[in-house]
């Protein structure tokens, strides 16, 4: 087999609508809001409707509209042609990511040349755990795994590691300022797709979860979102398995865990030739990708073995990695993964992320890993490691290297 | 003889009459299922019979349960296949078959309906239940380690939603007859003469002989399956609460919960399938023998006297005189007067006297508001309760229990002013936790006429009695102490007098063992919550605080010096000098003790690890459990041997209502037999290597597990 390198071409994202019924994007159909994507990315790149080798988008909750395999509706919804199949995967919070990684190493392997991989998602319209799985209903998996549910598992971090509530807050705080500069200075244009309506006429060009106006005494005063739960069983259940633990403090709220949001991100990955028979200028090359499994009770510490295992993938240390993406679904899951990794703060999510911007779970890995492409381009650095925590105790984790 | 009596009546009802033989409650026995097949076969095959009414001739519907031939099966219990096939699926299948015969049954439910005998009406296509007061029906399997075997985890939830099936199969409620009707569980409620005739009418005039799970369309009430976000929502909540709350020691909830989630997805006959499998397995699993054999067997041996001195006369007493009405006195009097007994209540002067009045008065009141005891029956309790400072008062008491503190002095003062009231007959018992029987009997009038009873906090709710017997006591006076007892309906173990007796011995070995692990630098929350895990309901080191710590720590110095040069300190002794001598934290009374307590909250003593820093051995959870309840069952082993308990079924009866010893274990002894004797020796040989003496197993244990002996032998087979 050769050995072929995948380049990402382009990346696009919508902004991410805020997951209500207020939301600007509830009333677009999660095929729509996918399709929208892919169409883009098909003119931005003067692509044919062929192509395309396939079509890999995430969706976590694939229940209702964005179920039956929303990969292949959205590509024929975007006018792909018939030729061109798609697949839907989950891998819960880092299937984004997954799908990318998913389509380079298909690309990798001398088995396609070009690929769109993203991931969408409508948590306005399907709310999470409407498909009913076995992880949160049946009731002998949830007893025989001690499963809690994942805010559990950001306070027992942040109580295993000693973060204040004042700790979480200012990292709070320093993803709404960065955001608001991010946007501001117009470092998300380029990856930006606003969502239009049917006639086109625009519904969204902005991210609306963000809140700028944030202050260290607005977040202070939020309520702790776990407490109740907590005391209904779950802590009790969390302790079996961290006894050395008196009680878990409950410190995370809705200001410094990751807001739920609709949104959908598609990325363009292919190998050398296709970007040169179809004039495609290479933005970066995926040099690693790697998943891994943790403890499924505290649920959120996936990215670190999933760091340590595509950094061997790549024969790279972490001195080699110039900036880190990691998704913001609780602020202790970046502040363990800085403290375990001793990263500093001015290299992980410079521009913010999703306790400002939003988590749509099935489509945010595809969107930091534009994110972060887009900072490397902006501050000429040349490596990036993406990664996020997923539930049940998984992460997966992605290194880019930028192409001059 | 039959256990099913089948009378065909003239306007075509068969009446099935239940009355198990030989038993004074009626039981669903395999035997007792083969009638019911034979005769659910013989009405379904006879054209002149339009249906059927269950009944009973005894007073309960089927209220029993083979407890003792459940606990002797598990000895001949062979593999999955085999129990599923001969054990689980035989009465299941029978109820199955009636339900759908083709022809209606109508249970008369004239008694109590419990477990087999609430599933064997549930199975019926119309269930009329006795107006009676005294009548309960329900599924309580559960509280004895095991699950609904015969279609109740599949067909209670079929009939009144999985929730409020669930919540009451998960606690084994029992319910009225009124209860059971507005839940659903029954169609209707009768006159108890107008039971029979009302179940006939059904069965001539409405006669459905389709359940409602057999209809077409038939929806779970309330939704079922895996896509209904409100039912696997539940389920969620439901196995982590049981999670949180049995700390998966016990097989039987989530196994119940299991065949209910799975069971009300699939058909009736695949759903029985399921519950059948899953009764499979938790009557293998030796929780729900241990369960079984220590709070049915064993405990029923102590409730009904086997080690009373058979050629004593039964003791009625009368009037009962408890000296000292603090939380003990206080106790002992009410629980007294609860039995219909006149107590005679001493305090040290006539205001304490009102003041224990006015206490035990709004303890009465508390109960009643609670609603576990009826105004009229708290006010006639109370009427019995005399509290007074004049000993005179005492003349005409038939025993006296003596409940001040715990001090030979104060004691021996108590027993003199006795001696000049008490009546001839009367005995005279001590509540002391510590105090040597045999040492206190020096100081009373007449040494064979003294007992200790020593009785558990809160008097109120724990059913033991520890009643230990020196040299000196009388067997009379051992009868009539356990005559007392069984009146006050509590538990009793008899316990030769020595140091701690029997519980007070075993668990301070826990208690010891659990601080000398402070000593060695691990965290009170890791003690604490690997002892919950193991099965305890409180920490070990939140225990003590709340009990005080130097309550032990002077007993024990006490003890060492009594002992004299060459004592050795039991292990953990030299925290507790640390604790309460140098840094006088006692308790939680007085805001510190091996947590802090700052408005009375435990919270972590951030202090301790300066004073014992960890010390990088890692302790894992089985090593900690196995330490715990290892420590207890060597010193049982060794009260055993030197005969301070008499016989190991009593022990654990000691060890699990005394002591909480984990119930899923059955006990010490249970624990040495479940473990196996020769692994349990096995193993304590590691924990002595690796901790210490302590540990070492007796020479008679080592012989015994050498020997493959059982502290409980194997059952002889039924």
């Amino acid at each position: 087999m050769r050995d072929v390198t995948a380049f990402i071409y382009d990346h696009l994202r919508t902004p991410r609508g805020k997951g209500r019924e207020t939301g600007a994007l509830h009333e677009v159909p999660p095929v729509a809001l996918a399709a929208q994507v892919l169409s883009a990315l098909q003119a931005r790149n003067g692509l044919a409707a062929d192509a395309v080798d396939d079509v890999i988008l995430g969706v976590v909750t694939p229940a209702g509209e964005p179920g039956c395999n929303i990969a292949r509706t959205a590509a024929l919804a975007a006018g792909y042609d018939r030729s061109v199949p798609g697949l839907q995967i989950n891998r819960f919070c880092s299937s984004g990511l997954d799908a990318v990684n998913l389509a380079a190493a298909q690309v990798m392997a001398g088995q396609a040349e070009l690929i769109v991989a993203g991931g969408v998602e409508s948590m306005s319209r399907v709310p999470m755990s409407s498909d009913g799985g076995a992880w949160y209903s049946d009731p002998r998996l949830v007893y025989q795994n001690f499963l809690a549910p994942q805010g559990i598992g950001a306070d027992l971090i942040a109580t295993l590691k000693g973060f204040s509530r004042e700790a979480l807050d200012e990292y709070a705080l320093a993803s709404q300022s960065r955001a608001a500069r991010a946007w501001d200075e117009g470092r998300f244009e380029r990856a930006i797709l606003p969502v239009t309506d049917e006639l086109g006429l625009v519904l969204l060009a902005r991210d609306e979860h963000p809140r700028p106006e944030t202050t260290r005494q607005s977040l202070a005063g939020l309520k702790p979102a776990f407490t109740q739960m907590g005391e209904a069983g779950y802590d009790a259940v969390a302790l079996q398995r961290y006894p050395e633990v008196f009680k878990i403090s409950h410190d995370h709220t809705a200001g410094n865990s990751s807001g739920i949001v609709d949104g959908a991100a598609g990325v363009l990955i292919g190998n050398a030739e296709i970007g040169q028979r179809l004039g495609l200028r290479p933005r970066a090359r995926i040099r690693a990708f790697a998943s891994a499994g943790s403890d499924p009770t505290i649920q959120l510490t996936g990215p670190v073995p999933a760091t340590r295992k595509v950094l061997k993938n790549a024969g790279m240390t972490l001195a080699d990695i110039d900036l880190f993406e990691l998704n913001e679904a609780f602020a202790s899951v970046v502040l363990w993964y800085m403290d375990e990794l001793r990263i500093a703060h001015d290299r992980i999510n410079v521009n913010g992320g999703a306790i400002a911007m939003g988590h749509p779970l099935g489509a945010t890995g595809a969107m930091l890993l534009g994110t972060v492409l887009d900072e490397l381009e902006r501050s000429g650095k040349a490596t990036a490691l993406v990664t996020l925590c997923v539930g049940l105790g998984m992460g997966t984790a992605t290194i880019i290297e930028r192409l001059g | 003889m039959a256990d099913l009596i089948v009378a065909i009546g003239d306007d075509g009802v068969a009446i099935l009459t239940i009355d198990t033989q030989n038993r004074p409650m009626n039981l669903a026995t395999l035997a007792f299922g083969r009638e019911l097949d034979a005769a659910v076969a013989r009405i379904a095959a006879d054209a002149g019979i339009k249906g059927a009414v269950i009944t009973s001739a005894k007073a309960d519907f089927m209220a029993g349960g083979d407890i003792h031939g459940m606990v002797a099966a598990f000895d001949s219990l062979g593999s999955a296949a085999e129990v599923y096939e001969t054990v689980a699926r035989p009465f299941s299948a029978v109820l199955r078959r009636l339900e759908t015969s083709g022809k209606p049954y109508a249970a008369a439910i004239n008694g109590a309906a419990l477990g087999g005998g609430l599933e064997l009406a549930l199975a019926c296509h119309y269930r009329v239940v006795a107006d009676l007061p005294k009548l309960i029906l329900g599924c309580p399997e559960v509280t004895i380690g095991l699950i609904p075997g015969a279609g109740g985890t599949q067909r209670l939830p079929r009939l009144i939603g999985i929730k409020a099936a669930v919540e009451l199969l998960l606690e084994g409620r029992r319910l009225s007859p009124a209860q059971a009707k507005a839940a659903g569980i029954v169609d209707a409620v009768a006159a108890p003469d107008d039971l029979l005739a009302a179940a006939r009418d059904w069965v001539l005039t409405r006669g459905d002989a389709v359940q409602p799970w057999d209809r077409k369309h038939f929806a779970v009430p309330g939704g079922a399956g895996f896509f209904n976000p409100g039912i696997s929502g539940f389920f969620n909540a439901t196995a982590t609460g049981i999670s949180a709350k049995t700390y998966h020691n016990l097989p039987a909830p989530i196994a119940l919960l299991h065949a209910v989630a799975q069971g009300t997805a699939v058909p009736m006959e695949a759903g029985l399938r399921i519950e059948a499998r899953q009764f499979t397995k938790v009557l293998l699993d030796p929780a729900a023998r241990n369960i079984m054999r220590n709070s049915f067997i064993s405990k029923a041996e102590c409730d009904k006297l086997a080690g009373r001195p058979k050629a004593i006369a039964a003791f009625q007493p009368k009037s009962v005189g408890v000296i000292g009405a603090g939380l003990m006195g206080a106790g002992i009097a009410q629980v007294s007067a609860d039995a219909g007994l006149d107590v005679v209540l001493i305090d040290l002067g006539p205001e304490q006297a009102l003041a224990s009045q006015q206490r035990i008065a709004s303890a009465y009141a508390k109960r009643v508001e609670r609603g576990t005891l009826a105004a009229e029956r708290a006010d006639a309790a109370l009427a019995r309760i005399k509290p007074s400072a004049d000993y005179a008062e005492l003349a005409a008491c038939d025993l006296i229990v003596e409940a001040v503190f715990e001090d030979v002095a104060v004691k021996s003062a108590v027993y003199a002013r006795l001696a000049e009231v008490m009546k001839d007959g009367a005995l005279l018992a001590s509540n002391t936790s510590a105090l040597p029987i045999t040492q206190l009997a020096e100081r009373v009038a007449r040494p064979e006429r003294f007992i200790g009873l020593h009785f558990f906090s809160p008097v109120e709710r724990m059913p033991l009695v520890e009643v230990i017997r020196s040299k000196s006591t009388s067997d009379a006076t051992l009868a009539q102490a356990l005559d007392y007892i069984k009146l006050l309906r509590k538990t009793p173990i008899i316990v030769n007098d020595s140091p701690g007796f029997f519980t007070s011995r075993v668990i301070t070995a826990y208690l010891f063992e659990s601080i000398g692990m402070v000593g060695e630098g691990l965290a009170p929350a890791l003690i604490d919550n690997a002892a919950r895990q193991a099965g305890f309901a409180l920490g070990p080191l939140a225990l003590m605080d709340e009990l005080t710590l130097d309550l032990t720590y002077h007993a024990t110095a006490k003890r060492g010096e009594a002992a004299g040069p060459g004592w050795t300190p039991p292990y953990g002794f030299g925290v507790l000098d640390m604790l309460v001598r140098e840094l006088g934290r006692k308790g939680r009374r007085h805001g510190a003790g091996f947590y802090d307590y700052p408005d009375g909250k435990r919270t972590p003593w951030t202090g301790l690890p300066e004073i014992y820093p960890a010390s990088g051995r890692p302790a894992t959870l089985p090593e900690l459990r196995d330490r715990m309840l290892y420590i207890q069952a060597l010193e049982a082993v060794r009260a055993l041997e030197e005969g301070v308990i008499g016989n190991p079924g009593e022990a654990d009866v000691g060890a699990v209502l005394g002591i909480g010893f984990p119930a899923h274990t059955g006990g010490v002894f249970s624990l040495i037999d479940t473990v196996g004797a020769e692994r349990f020796v096995a193993r304590a040989e590691q924990l002595a290597a690796r901790f210490g003496e302590r540990f070492r197993p007796t020479a008679g244990l080592r012989a015994r597990a050498a020997a493959g002996l059982r502290y409980y032998p194997m059952a002889a087979a039924r």
